[in-house]
This record gives structure tokens, C-alpha cells and sequence, in this order.
């Protein structure tokens, strides 16, 4: 266990972590590396392991095998309190005996830092967390986004290495979540901390950051940017879980080097390049066009280079978008179509004929 | 070597060990380990006031056979019963009335309302009932002022009926707790599915109500059925020669017979008889209902 | 139409409860004050007199001063105990944990004549001599179930997060439990300790078992009741028990709610 540590990037690492409750394993041989100064998301389903994760980062748990190490240095055996992270529960946990104040000084009083400078650093956090003059507020009257405010700026007073954030935004009306999901992300760039944040929700974690890991069953599924996550996720299950995928059946043709030719149900022969099937041509393989990749042609046909007819079968109406379920000609299968709803654009019914456009390199191959 | 060991064993097992053992002990010390003498003790005899500690089920043999014990024995556990059966039929509408019909915001001053004559003096409260049963009592009094009677009544003190009803006064509040709890915790919108699903008020009580309140009854069952059994104050003031309970002669064996084996016996004998009751209680609760799922 | 005449009904039914459960404290304070040695109706007239003789009476001194430690002694010693259980029953899972909380919650539904009676088998076969002591033990065994029961909804009601919060924030467990914890569960506690010393203060079965020279209030009042000369006074006695446990109550009920509004958590329910 003498490894030489790059002191300065990743912040958080952890080598082969297992964690098993009793019989439940939580977390299966999990190795990851979180760069410093990023907003990294953990996000998977529920019970899928993402809290423990959080919390053996946090230390409130221990791994059963395996080793977390944070800025270079090993973990083990050292207490939450002794950690260079600090933690937003999903509760928030705001101290309930405590006005706004104490609450944040509390770390700081901990630290025995002189009184004056406890009182310029609070009033700088609750600054910088938009409650600038709460300090004597009494926590109970606190709404729940303010409630959130205080937890943050009680535990980024202390200039944590690393922020860990547990699903902060899941008690948050919808309105007020999406405001503060920009809100977070600003202050994620203005003061420079690395933010670990676990969510269950794809959209947020899409939205709001630098690097995302999708974990299901306790394991690590992918770890990328949002945008590569997106278009090119590596699994048929990250696939699903990251926005709406449409999947056809797919049989392999030729493979030649990088030139690779596949039958997909319903849309034809199609050429592929090598990174639309990340996991290559082998095995239990389906093919995967995400909705606002086909596009249901009105007027226009240049913008598509492929073409196929189907059958609007449902649609569904959001304002700014319409969802088209539609039964391709010459299968039994039925894809998902999303169009934006531009001036002067009308809109099918069900049972209407549609021309469907879409481009080869839309087409993934998943396993 | 030494991370392996500390993650071999399990740290919150650990605590939560160390955190119960003294109360865990004292409990041990206390109760466990005297009752375990006083099972030993049954099991010897006594002559004044020399102990003989060979073993024997002289006392057991004396306790099951003798009539007098017999019928001391039957006595209590019917008594016991009707207070059990009374505390729980007479607290049930009560619990049911703080429940669903006392506004949320007034519960915790019914509750209170109906502990607040449990702060007087437990003794003093039985001789209060003495004195409103009693011959020149409260209702002998009133019911020759209205000119109902005119000899007071002599029936209503120092007999079986008369320590019923102190006991039924005594541990009502200890009924009506549990089962106010228990139908306090009923979701209302699974009475409202019912009702919905066209049940009657009445079938909705019967099919939901009650035996969603089941666990609160047999609680209060318990509650006032053991310990009943242990009273010998109310019997002694207000029960009368023929009132007494069967802890008045464990008491009596203790104290003023010095034959404490036996009274041990006695102890131990009315502890198995009202075991096993409870026991067929929460067996019959149970059968109930798995009967209504 | 029908449901309210139901309720109706169930009104009539609980004024009719209410005063049955009322008449003897009803009574109490009557012939409390009734310038009569004989307690029956009806009553006498006014006096202050039967007050007069509970003020000058040595050994009611006396046997109100042994009650007081002996129920503020189990008091403490209970809900001491009883943090330790709720804790350990509230937090942590822990093999023999069902076992061992049952041991110590059974005090509860046991007769209290067999805690009585084999307490004193214990203490006269180990040849110890009865005081205030041995009715301090016995109390403090009943005691703490109810004090278990009642921290142990204190501790339930406590976030989690609000402990790892403190200590994520830098603090230790000791300085966490300190500061987080207690403040928290202080309503529990002092209900705790108010329920120990009444239950305390007005136990006699037990105490009578394990009395020795020195009685408590109620192996007193036992003794008392033998002679009909002594009755008014202990209806007076009876009284300003029943006067000051009721302003105890209330000054408990109102730090309760000033604690419980402080923590946020609005209107909850009665202390146990």
C-alpha cells in the first residue's frame, strides 16, 4: 500500500472500495478519481449505492475493503471530523436549537477560531448565499430553500477540500429546484471547491455538472461529461437511465477494420464509425437512436440524410415540445419521436402518415 | 493487522453493548437474580424462623390444593378480569373520542384531563371510594336525601363489586393510553376507502376500525390484567372478609405468618396462572386477526 | 344524521365518564376543609384547621423528607439508566438486543407485589438491613422502563443527520452529545424525571416491602388510616399533593412547549 500520490489532481480517489451491509453489498469493488475544482455528480436510482459512496468519502462509513484516499492522502481510520470534506445532508440538518448564526460558526467554533473573525466569516458565508443579515434569524423559521442556504454556508465556511452534497435539491418544490440548480453550480465556480453531488435525477446531474458517474447496483456503469454520457453512453442500461432512448433490434452484416455495416429494424442497412458502438459488435447487441434524433419531415428533406415512413400512433403535448409515438413501415416497432414546436410548424395526429428522417451517425450499437 | 482486526468486529455492535449493559445489568442484578431466589425459595420451607433448604413441593402442593388458596386464587384472577374487561369496554369510547372527534389542537389537554386525578395520592384515592360507598358514605347520603331509601345501602362497600369498581377507576387511564395511541395512528383516509367502498359506519368499525386498534387493546389487556393481580391495598380497604385477593395472603405469608417459601409459592403459582392467560389472549388476538385478513 | 347522533351520544358518555373519574378528587378537597371529624355528608362548614395539623406533625415532616430523596434519588438514577437503553435501543442493532431490552422493559407489566416480595428475599437472605436505599433500588427498577419508553421516543424523534452534521463539522461524539444531542432531547429527559418522581413519590406496594425504620410518605399515610381521628388531616395532606404535583405538571407542560417551539418541530403531543 505504498503508492505514490500526484498530490495535486485527483482530489478524491478511491481504490477498489467494496461496502457491505450484512449480507447486502452496497458498493462492489468501486474505483474512481474526482478532479479537483469540478462539479462531479454521482448519479444512479435509488438503493443503488450513490449515498454509501458519499458517505464512506464523508466518513461515516467505513469500506469494508478497499481504500479512499483525499488529496493524496490515505483515509483509513480517520474520523468524519478529522476529514478535509465537509457534507449537506438531505434533511439539511440546520441545528434546530440554533439561530442562523451559531449554525455557522459552529464548524468555526470547533476550530477555536477567535470570536471577530467568526463574526466577519459568517457574515461573508450567509453573503455569499444570498442571506446576507440573517445571522439572528431562529432556524425554524427558515423556508426549505433558505433552510438549504445555511447548510451550504455552514459547511463552505470552513473551506472544505471537497463539498459532498446528498441529494440536496430532492425536497425542493419544482420551480425552486431549478433555481437553485443554477445556483449551485455558480457558487460550485465562484469559490473553486470540488462538489460531490448525488442525485437520482439524470436531468439535474446532466445539467448542472462537470463529470458524472452513473452507478447502478453498487457498481461504477460510466464516468464521463455529460454531453459524451449523452450521445455516446456505453451501456444499453446507461442508456436508458440517461434521457429516452429508443432501441431496435440489430443484426451485424460486415466488419471490416473500422468499416462496420449492421441491419437495423425498421431503418434499414447503416454504416457505422467505431465510437457508435463503444463496446464493439459482440454479444447481446441492440441499436439505440435517441427521440430528438429523428425528425419528422414537413417540408424540408435536405437536413436528413436517411429517410423511413411510419404511423403517428400517440402524441403527447409539453408546449415548447411535442413527443410523437410512432409505428415504423415495415416492422412492429414503435419509436419515440420529440419535435420542437417552431413558429409555423404544425403538429400530427394520431393516425397520420409521417416521413422520418434521421442520420447514420445518430445510431448506436449497445450491449 | 491491526485494520483487519478492527473491521473483523462490529464497532456498532460494540457500542450498543456497551451503552445497554448498565441498565442491562441492573436489571439483571434486580430482577432477574431475585426472582431467580425467590423460584429457589419456593421450593424450601419454613418453621418460624428456621429455613429448610431441602427441596420440596410442600409449598406448590399446598398452594394448587388447599381451598382456601383455591378459592383466593379463583377470586383474584375473576376480579382481574372484570377489571380488564371494564377498563377496556368503558376506555375504549373514550380513546375513540380523543382519537376522531377532539379537534388535533385540544388532544393533549384531554389526555392530560384524564390523568390529572392519578396525582392524587394513590391510598388516599382508595379510601376516597371507601368513603363514597361507605354507610354514611357519598351515595348512601344523596340517595336518602332525595328520599330513594331510607336505610342506607350496605351492599355497595367492602364486598367483590366494591373492588372492582376501585380498580376499574384506578387503571382506566392505563387503558385508554395504548388503545387512544393505537386508533390515533389509523391513516383516516383507509376509513374513508372504506366508506367509499360502501361499507356502513357500523362494518366499517367492525372490518377496519378495530382491528386496526387491536394492537392498542391488547396492550391495555396486558397492562391492567398483571398487574391487577398484585393489588392487595384495594382489597384490604375497600373488599371486605370476603374481597380479599390472593396477594393480601402472599403478603400476609411475607410479613405477619413468616412463612415466606410459601408465600413465594403463592407469588410464583399466581404469576404462572396469569402468564398463561395472557398469553391465550395474545394468542386468541393474533387468531383474530389472521381470521379478518 | 345518524353519525351525529352517534357523537352525541359519545358527548353524554364522556361527561358521565369524566365525573366518575373526577369524584374522588372531587371529593378530597371537600372535607379537606370540612369542620367535621367524621368524613361523610353532610358537610360541616369551613375550616383550616385539618391544614393546621399536616403543618405541626414531626413525623409526616419526616416521612415527607425520606419521599423526597427517595423519589428524587430514583428519579435520576432511572432516567440515567434510561438514556443509557433508549440510546443503545434507538441507535444501534447489536446481538441479544430484543432479549435485553425485554428484560428491562418487563418491570412494566410485573406485578409489583413479586418485585417486592423478591427484592426482600434478596436483601434479608443476604442479611443487608431495610432503609430508604432498598426502596431507592426497587423504584429506580420500575422506574426505568417508563423512563426507557419515553427517551426512547425523545431519541426517535431525533434526526441522524443532525449528530453526523456536528460531526462532520468537526466536533467529537463526546462534544456532539453535549451540544446536538441533549439540547435535543432535554423535553424527554426532564419528562423523564418528572414521571420517575411521581411514580416515586406515590409508590407504596413496593416501598411497604422494603421499609425499614424510616417510611415514606405513603407507608405513613397507611399507617395513618387505621385511626379515624387522623382521616381529615390526610385529606388535607391529600390535597396539597394533589396542589403541588398539579403545578408541577404545568410548569413542566410549559417548558416542554417552549422547548418543543425553539426545535421547530410545532404542536406535539402530551409528555407521554
Amino acid at each position: 500500500m505504498s503508492e505514490t500520490v500526484n498530490p495535486t489532481l485527483p482530489i478524491i480517489r478511491t481504490v477498489a472500495v467494496d461496502k457491505s451491509f450484512g449480507s447486502v453489498e452496497a458498493l462492489r469493488s468501486v474505483s474512481l478519481e474526482i478532479e479537483q475544482g469540478k462539479f462531479f455528480t454521482l448519479v444512479g436510482p435509488s438503493g443503488c449505492g450513490k449515498t454509501t459512496l458519499l458517505r464512506v468519502m464523508a466518513g461515516f462509513e467505513q469500506p469494508t475493503r478497499g481504500q479512499v484516499f483525499i488529496d493524496g492522502k490515505s483515509m483509513e481510520g480517520v474520523p468524519a471530523n478529522k476529514r478535509p470534506t465537509n457534507m449537506v445532508f438531505q434533511s439539511y440538518a440546520v441545528f434546530p436549537h440554533m439561530n442562523v448564526g451559531e449554525n455557522i460558526a459552529y464548524g468555526l467554533r470547533s476550530k477555536k477560531t477567535p470570536a471577530d473573525r467568526i463574526a466577519t466569516l459568517v457574515a461573508e458565508a450567509l453573503e455569499m448565499v444570498g442571506l446576507a443579515g440573517y445571522q439572528n434569524r431562529p432556524s425554524h423559521a427558515l423556508s426549505g430553500g433558505q433552510r438549504q442556504r445555511v447548510a451550504l454556508a455552514r459547511a463552505l465556511v470552513l473551506k472544505p477540500k471537497v463539498l459532498l452534497l446528498d441529494e440536496p435539491l430532492s425536497a425542493l418544490d419544482k420551480k425552486l429546484r431549478e433555481q437553485m440548480q443554477s445556483e449551485l453550480r455558480n457558487l460550485q465556480r465562484n469559490v473553486g471547491i470540488t462538489f460531490v453531488l448525488v442525485t437520482h435525477d439524470q436531468e439535474e446531474a446532466l445539467t448542472m455538472s462537470d463529470q458524472i458517474a452513473v452507478i447502478f447496483g453498487g457498481e461504477i456503469a460510466q464516468v464521463a461529461s455529460p454531453e459524451i454520457l449523452y450521445r455516446r453512453p456505453n451501456s444499453r442500461e446507461v442508456a436508458d437511465f440517461v434521457g429516452v432512448m429508443n432501441f431496435l433490434n440489430v443484426s451485424v452484416l460486415s466488419e471490416h477494420g473500422t468499416r462496420r455495416r449492421v441491419e437495423v429494424e425498421g431503418l434499414g442497412i447503416v454504416e457505422i464509425e467505431e465510437d457508435q458502438a463503444p463496446r464493439g459488435l459482440v454479444g447481446d447487441i441492440v441499436a439505440g437512436v435517441r427521440p430528438e434524433q429523428f425528425t419528422i419531415l414537413f417540408e424540408d428533406r435536405a437536413s436528413a440524410d436517411r429517410c423511413c415512413s411510419g404511423t403517428v400512433t400517440e402524441i403527447q403535448y409539453f408546449g415548447d415540445m411535442t413527443y410523437y409515438a410512432a409505428k415504423l413501415e415495415g416492422c412492429d416497432k414503435t419509436v419515440t419521436i420529440s419535435m420542437r414546436n417552431t413558429a409555423g410548424r404544425r403538429t400530427l395526429g394520431p393516425g397520420d402518415k409521417a416521413d422520418i428522417g434521421w442520420r447514420s451517425e445518430s445510431v448506436l450499437i449497445l450491449s | 493487522m491491526a485494520s483487519s482486526f478492527r473491521r473483523s468486529i462490529n464497532p456498532e455492535a460494540v457500542s450498543g453493548l456497551a451503552l445497554i449493559s448498565p441498565t442491562f445489568l441492573y436489571a439483571l442484578v434486580l430482577l432477574a437474580a431475585p426472582i431467580a431466589a425467590v423460584i429457589l425459595l419456593s421450593f424450601w420451607t419454613q418453621d418460624y424462623l428456621e429455613l429448610h433448604r431441602t427441596f420440596t413441593l410442600a409449598n406448590y402442593v399446598k398452594a394448587w390444593t388447599e381451598p382456601v388458596y383455591q378459592a383466593l386464587m379463583i377470586r383474584s384472577v375473576k376480579i382481574s378480569l372484570l377489571v380488564t374487561a371494564f377498563t377496556v369496554l368503558i376506555g375504549f369510547p373514550i380513546a375513540y373520542y380523543i382519537a376522531f372527534i377532539v379537534p388535533p389542537r385540544r388532544k393533549p389537554i384531554w389526555l392530560f384531563l384524564i390523568t390529572i386525578p392519578f396525582w392524587t395520592s394513590y391510598l388516599v384515592r382508595i379510601f376516597l371510594w371507601k368513603v363514597i360507598l361507605g354507610y354514611n358514605g357519598v351515595i348512601n347520603g344523596s340517595l336518602i336525601g332525595i328520599g330513594l331509601i331510607e336505610e342506607p345501602l350496605k351492599f355497595i362497600l367492602y364486598n367483590q363489586g366494591a373492588v372492582v369498581l376501585t380498580l376499574c377507576h384506578a387503571w382506566l387511564p392505563f387503558a385508554i393510553l395504548p388503545i387512544y395511541v393505537a386508533l390515533d395512528k389509523i391513516d383516516r383516509s383507509l376509513l374513508e376507502a372504506a366508506e367509499d367502498l360502501g361499507d356502513s359506519p357500523f362494518r366499517r368499525f367492525i372490518r377496519i376500525t378495530l382491528p386496526l386498534a387491536m394492537p392498542g387493546i391488547m396492550a391495555a389487556t396486558i397492562i391492567v390484567f398483571i398487574p391487577t393481580i398484585g393489588d392487595y391495598v384495594t382489597p384490604r380497604l375497600v373488599g371486605g372478609p370476603n374481597g380479599l385477593m390472593i396477594a393480601n395472603m402472599i403478603e400476609v405469608q411475607f410479613k405477619k405468618a413468616n412463612n415466606a417459601p410459601l408465600g413465594a409459592a403463592l407469588a410464583l403459582s399466581a404469576m404462572f396462572i396469569v402468564t398463561v392467560i395472557s398469553l391465550i389472549f395474545l394468542w386468541a388476538n393474533r387468531k383474530y386477526l389472521r381470521a379478518n385478513q | 344524521m345518524s353519525g351525529l347522533r352517534m357523537s352525541n351520544w359519545l358527548i353524554v358518555y364522556v361527561g358521565l365518564f369524566l365525573l366518575f373519574l373526577y369524584a374522588p378528587a372531587i371529593l378530597l378537597p371537600l372535607f379537606a376543609f370540612n369542620d367535621s371529624a367524621v368524613i361523610s355528608f353532610p358537610l360541616a362548614g369551613f375550616t383550616w384547621q385539618w391544614f393546621a395539623t399536616v403543618v405541626d406533625n414531626e413525623s409526616l415532616h419526616r416521612a415527607t423528607r425520606n419521599s423526597l430523596i427517595v423519589a428524587v434519588s430514583t428519579a435520576v438514577f432511572a432516567t440515567t439508566l434510561g438514556v443509557f437503553a433508549a440510546r443503545a435501543g434507538t441507535r444501534f442493532s447489536f446481538p441479544g438486543k430484543r432479549g435485553m431490552m425485554g428484560l428491562v422493559m418487563v418491570p412494566m407489566v410485573l406485578p409489583e407485589i413479586i418485585i417486592g416480595v423478591s427484592m426482600l428475599v434478596v436483601v434479608l437472605q443476604l442479611g443487608l438491613s431495610l432503609s430508604l436505599m432498598t426502596i431507592i433500588l426497587g423504584h429506580v427498577l420500575i422506574c426505568t422502563p417508563f423512563s426507557t419508553a419515553i427517551l426512547g421516543a425523545a431519541f426517535q424523534g431525533l434526526d441522524r443527520s443532525l449528530e453526523e452534521a456536528s460531526i462532520d463539522l468537526g466536533r467529537t461524539r463526546l462534544t456532539t452529545f453535549l451540544l446536538i444531542t441533549l439540547p435535543l432531547v432535554l423535553p424527554g429527559i426532564i419528562a423523564s424525571l418528572l414521571l420517575a418522581f411521581t411514580i416515586s413519590l406515590d409508590e407504596f406496594i413496593i416501598a411497604f416491602f422494603l421499609t425499614g425504620t424510616e417510611a415514606t410518605l405513603p407507608v405513613y399515610i397507611w399507617g395513618q388510616l387505621r385511626f379515624p381521628q387522623r382521616i381529615p388531616g390526610l385529606m388535607a395532606l391529600g390535597t396539597i399533593l394533589l396542589v403541588v404535583s398539579l403545578l408541577l405538571l404545568v410548569c413542566a407542560e410549559y417548558f416542554r412547549r417552549r422547548a418543543a417551539r425553539n426545535m421547530g418541530r410545532g404542536e406535539q403531543r402530551e409528555l407521554f
